[in-house]
């Protein structure tokens, strides 16, 4: 953003200021993330950087902590990514067919109180976890389904739903409608019409959607606590509880390797994106 | 129309206004098919759970279920002197029934938070009701201690009579209903969930106000920026805002250490002695700088869409017609961001207001919320009807924002991403 020519000299001065300022946040933003990194191939056990490792001493780094991650007899990491996997899958085919549906639904504009639902089908999103928490521990538990996987699935479902609907509904609102009625006149059915017409061109809405159900999911901590028994522990359970009693190199190990599956998923949500708004006509 | 019009058919004779009725209604039945699924899996497992909520929060039955003969025979009581034998003899039968089931613990528990003082007397009431004669339990029960022949303490019992009570809720702002049957705070310095309500708004208030200070300059520059830069830049939004939570939270717990590299950078620059590292984590700033990083990016997204729609043509328009840049920026620009600020603002405080893990990991005993003590009341103590009580009253207060949100921004204008 170069200043023209004619700009006054106080201007060019504030002008460099406010380059500052945001260069500032963006660092404030940003870095955190990045003092994982290092520390993770940390030689020692400490949670700082040794003097070998700001000297750049090959010895000061090393793979222990990774192999502590994965070979660790006491670690359970091994059955916790199984199981957020799991969880996190089936929470995002659920979310993805539900909220698909329901967002097909929403976008006619014959829905009758339509404010009315959409405010209930966002409210999960909305809530405070805790409450979310409290509340659906309450049902599990009358349902008998406190401490299995299903329980846990359900639960994400809920919290996973609201992504979807906003983001499929996004894409549906500059749906032509009148491929449909065309593909209607020729003689399909409407769910043929939807297989071949609707769902290909809201495709990237729909996976987004289910990208977002799927992080929800993967990095949920509030309602699991509430709902997991020892067979059931997750990531985020195994994080938090490694936060609460000893910070030790191995998490910042298990951290580092989250970072690397959010920067997938984030350069995939962005390239759908961008697929989504070029189908839809959209131009910036 | 007036009735001489001539009715307009279709082919098959149904007149047309009918026939387009009758179209319209299959086609609310089919969208409305469409949603039910997921509303019905969500009033199920969602919806009424939290009503469920309310029911626990005022349930208060298992004292009126304990007592009942008790509470039955007080019906008549006028409650100004001591009951009569009648009344005497049905909580003697009662108060036998629980100490054969080896209730009577509970009993005083629960009669403990009405009036301090029942422990005491109902063990000791355990003890020589063994020995008890048939007949004249009002001499009998009086005899055991002198705060049975009080009527102060049979006034307590008779006030858990109902089965529903709102005491959790005055518990949760602190008060209590007295003796009298008035509604009075607690002694100044147990005021503890007062102050956790005030730190609630107060840290989720000022939290808005830096997300807010923070992005506006960011979202600025992204919206102005050509495409390829703003898109690198876009990444350190949306990165964090991917990343998982308790990373980010781990991101904070080593950088606020008092070893860690903040402090590390503070005394190297001779800010702080090495010796007088201060303590940024476990404690309110740990809260703050923690939530202010973690929820930037939901500022800085709705403000940035915003900010893409605005012209810059307006600004050189005001600018051309005599204004200063800081006169056309704060005349033109700014006016037509507020609905992108509301939105955000809202969307942070709604968050902040309901954090639970961050706080807990990075806050501290002086910078935990009200989440927390939400969860301590869940798992440690067991209240449930508390915690039921407390994360109603949060949620109503979420619930006003929300409606508000609702109003300004339109909750199908929420954009993620």
């Amino acid at each position: 953003m170069a200043l023209p020519k004619y700009t006054e000299p106080h201007y060019r001065i504030w002008h460099y200021i406010y380059l500052t300022i945001c260069g500032a946040v963006f660092f404030f933003l940003i870095a955190p993330l990045f003092v994982i990194f290092p520390l993770s191939f940390n030689a020692e056990e400490f949670l700082s950087f040794s003097d070998g490792m700001k000297r750049l001493d090959p010895d000061a780094f090393s793979l222990r902590w990774y192999k502590d991650m994965i070979y660790g007899t006491k670690n359970p990491w091994g059955l916790a990514a199984k199981n957020s996997f799991i969880i996190a899958i089936f929470a995002t085919i659920g979310s993805v067919i539900l909220g698909t549906v329901a967002a097909l639904g929403l976008s006619s504009r014959h829905m009758p109180y339509k404010g009315l639902i959409m405010a209930v089908l966002i409210s999960p999103m909305i809530v405070p976890l805790i409450i979310s928490g409290v509340a659906i521990f309450f049902f599990m538990a009358k349902a008998g389904l406190a401490a299995t996987h299903t329980g846990i699935v359900l639960a994400h479902i809920i919290l996973g739903t609201p992504f979807v609907v906003i983001t499929v509904t996004a894409t549906l609102s500059g749906f032509d409608h009148s491929v449909t009625r065309a593909a209607a006149s020729l003689g399909s059915d409407p769910i043929n019409t939807f297989m071949k017409i609707t769902l290909p061109l809201i495709l990237p809405g729909v996976i987004s959607g289910g990208l977002f159900a799927f992080v929800t999911s993967f990095d949920e901590v509030v309602v699991v606590l509430f709902l997991a028994g020892l067979e059931n522990t997750t990531i985020p359970i195994q994080m938090w509880t490694g936060l609460r009693e000893q910070l030790s190199p191995t998490i910042l190990a298990v951290a580092t390797c989250l970072i690397i599956l959010s920067t997938l998923i984030l350069v995939t949500a962005e390239l759908l994106r961008r697929r989504s708004e070029r189908l839809r006509g959209i131009n910036r | 129309m007036s009735s001489e019009t001539k009715q307009i058919l279709t082919t098959d004779g149904i007149p047309l206004e009918v026939s387009l009725k009758k179209a319209e209604r299959k086609n609310k039945i089919k969208a409305f098919l469409l949603v039910a699924p997921l509303l019905l899996f969500l009033i199920i497992t969602y919806v009424f759970p939290i009503g469920d909520m309310l029911f626990r929060s005022v349930d208060d039955k298992m004292v009126t279920q304990m007592l009942p003969k008790t509470f039955k025979a007080m019906e008549n009581w006028d409650g100004q002197e001591l009951p009569d034998e009648k009344v005497f003899a049905a909580f003697h039968e009662d108060f036998i029934k629980l100490v054969e089931d080896k209730r009577e613990g509970k009993l005083s528990t629960q009669l403990n938070y009405t009036k301090n003082g029942f422990k005491s007397i109902i063990k000791k009431l355990r003890r020589k009701s063994k020995s008890f004669e048939e007949g004249n339990y009002k001499e009998q029960i009086m005899s055991v201690h002198k705060r049975w022949a009080d009527v102060e303490y049979w006034r307590a019992i008779q006030r858990r009579a109902p089965e529903f009570t709102g005491q959790k809720y005055l518990k949760g702002m602190d008060m209590y209903v007295n003796e009298e049957g008035k509604i009075v705070s607690v002694e100044e310095d147990r005021r503890i969930h007062r102050v956790l309500w005030l730190r609630t708004l107060e840290i989720a208030f000022f939290v808005t106000v830096f997300c807010f200070l923070m992005a506006y300059p960011i979202a600025h520059l992204l919206a102005t920026l050509p495409m390829k830069y703003s898109n690198l830049l876009m990444i350190c939004v949306l990165l964090p805002f991917w990343t998982s939570l308790l990373v980010r939270t781990a991101s904070w717990m080593i950088l606020l250490q008092q070893q860690g590299i903040v402090n590390d950078f503070f005394v190297g620059i001779g800010l702080v002695a090495d010796d007088n590292r201060p303590e940024m984590m476990y404690n309110k700033t740990g809260s703050y700088v923690a939530m202010t990083q973690i929820l930037l990016p939901f500022m800085v997204l709705p403000l940035y869409s915003v900010m893409k729609t605005i012209s810059p043509s307006l600004m050189r328009a005001g600018k051309s017609l005599g204004g200063t840049p800081f006169v056309a920026f704060w005349k033109v620009y700014f006016p037509l961001t507020i609905p992108g600020i509301g939105a955000g603002c809202l969307l942070v405080f709604i968050l902040a207001i309901g954090y639970y893990i961050t706080p807990a990991l990075v806050g501290g005993a002086s910078g935990t919320l009200i989440s927390n003590q939400i969860a301590f009341h869940m798992k440690s103590t067991l209240d449930w009807s508390f915690a039921s009580a407390m994360g109603l009253m949060l949620l109503s207060g979420v619930l006003v924002i929300y409606w508000l949100y609702n109003k300004l921004v339109g909750i199908d204008n929420i954009k993620l991403g």
